[in-house]
């Protein structure tokens, strides 16, 4: 089963939950597709074995085979063409690799030239496979890194999914194809519209999901209102406390200072494998 | 000679749009008849990319000269390449930036005057 760990707005806890969510259970695989700003592996302290680079394809035109047609500009969904004056203007930190412009290319006058983006971790702790992608200073696309990462994912264990936030092209890349989507949130204004909007990619997407509130003492109640409004699923509370700011700023997890929190985190496992099924 | 100028709506009391690649309409006045149109701006809400876009778009149109609030890096590579004269800082309404732009009261603008992602209002 595979769990991916979203939120719309960052610093809810969707790290806090997929990595304590990962070390409560056994045979798991931990992804931290937060490529952007990947920090599971602080709490994990995983010990790296392989390391793979992660390219996409840029284009390159051959001056000699090209006549300016422009059907390149016209294909490409990223707007990194400009074609003037039938001279082929590429701008490489718009491309996402897709390859349009050099499979469609009429002349065969596109080559693609592979850049390096960013990095794919490979690691473990103990009984936990942990893999992260890193996207390399100054590039922008995320998706291919995470889709790098994803390709990781053994479907014979428990696969955790760290989602980056926002709903934005990364975290769709991230969440789909997964079996669940937790939503992390937490009751202010800001937790309720990033949620909100987060429901509506998941529903597009038609995947499974439930929230869980983090701080779940503080703020007001509309989070509990929308989520019964919506027959939306509330999974569990964590609430705001100092002992475990304290073990997050430590950079320890919940369930090893605190076990019962393993508990808690094994029964919401729980309910997701039952609300699935 | 054609130029374009950014524009929030259709007429000329409309008012000069600060930016180029996300306004949502230009005004295409030709010098010669005073005759002008509309047109809606398709890369208003590009993903990315809306500045290329917008100046591929007015070049196809073989507007020959700009006139805007601010133009972005990419943007500029694209409309220099098109050889499109540039007249950034203008506001007001259209009516009065090509009155001035007849007197010659905009200055050519010979670099980008905001970075990337100035129009999307971050």
């Amino acid at each position: 089963m595979i769990i991916s760990v979203a939120s719309g707005k960052g610093g809810t806890g969707k790290t806090t939950v997929a990595v304590n969510l990962a070390l409560s259970l056994n045979n798991v695989q931990l992804l931290d597709c937060d490529v952007e700003e990947p920090n599971c592996h602080i709490f994990i302290k995983p010990i790296f074995k392989n390391k793979n680079t992660v390219f996409i394809p840029i284009p390159q035109v051959d001056q000699t085979k090209c006549d300016g047609c422009g059907y390149c500009q016209e294909v490409c969904a990223y707007n990194a063409i400009a074609v003037i004056n039938k001279e082929v203007l590429i701008f490489p930190e718009l491309c996402h690799g897709c390859g349009s412009c050099a499979y469609f290319c009429p002349h065969d006058a596109i080559k693609e030239e592979n850049e390096e983006i960013g990095v794919v971790e490979i690691g473990r702790k103990g009984e936990i496979q942990f893999i992260h992608g890193k996207l390399n200073i100054g590039k922008m696309t995320a998706p291919p890194i995470i889709r790098a990462v994803k390709k990781y994912i053994n479907k014979k264990k428990t696969v955790i999914i760290d989602v980056p936030p926002g709903t934005s092209c990364p975290v769709i890349t991230a969440i789909k194809d997964t079996d669940f989507v937790i939503l992390v949130t937490e009751p202010t204004p800001f937790g309720l519209n990033d949620l909100s909007l987060a429901v509506e990619v998941v529903r597009k997407l038609g995947i499974p999901f439930g929230v869980i509130i983090n701080r779940s003492d503080l703020g007001n109640k509309k989070i509990d209102e929308y989520c019964t409004s919506e027959h939306i699923p509330i999974l569990m509370r964590i609430p705001f406390s100092k002992k475990i700011a304290e073990i997050y700023s430590r950079g320890d997890s919940i369930v090893e200072v605190l076990p019962e929190y393993r508990e808690k985190f094994q029964r919401l496992f729980t309910k997701i494998k039952q609300g699935k099924n | 000679m054609k130029v374009a100028i950014t524009s929030s709506g259709t007429n000329l009391q409309s008012n000069v749009d600060p930016r180029f690649g996300r306004c949502p309409y230009y005004i295409i006045y030709d010098t010669e008849s005073g005759s002008f149109k509309a047109i809606e701006n398709k890369s208003s809400l590009a993903g990315g990319g809306a500045g290329i876009q917008a100046a591929q778009n007015i070049s196809d149109m073989k507007v020959e000269a700009l006139i805007t609030g601010n133009v972005g890096p990419n943007a500029f590579r694209v409309l220099s390449a098109a050889s499109i004269k540039i007249y950034s800082g203008a506001t007001g309404n259209i009516k009065d930036a090509i009155e001035k732009f007849k007197k010659g009261e905009y200055k050519q603008t010979i670099g980008p005057d905001v970075g990337s992602h100035f129009g999307m209002g971050r």
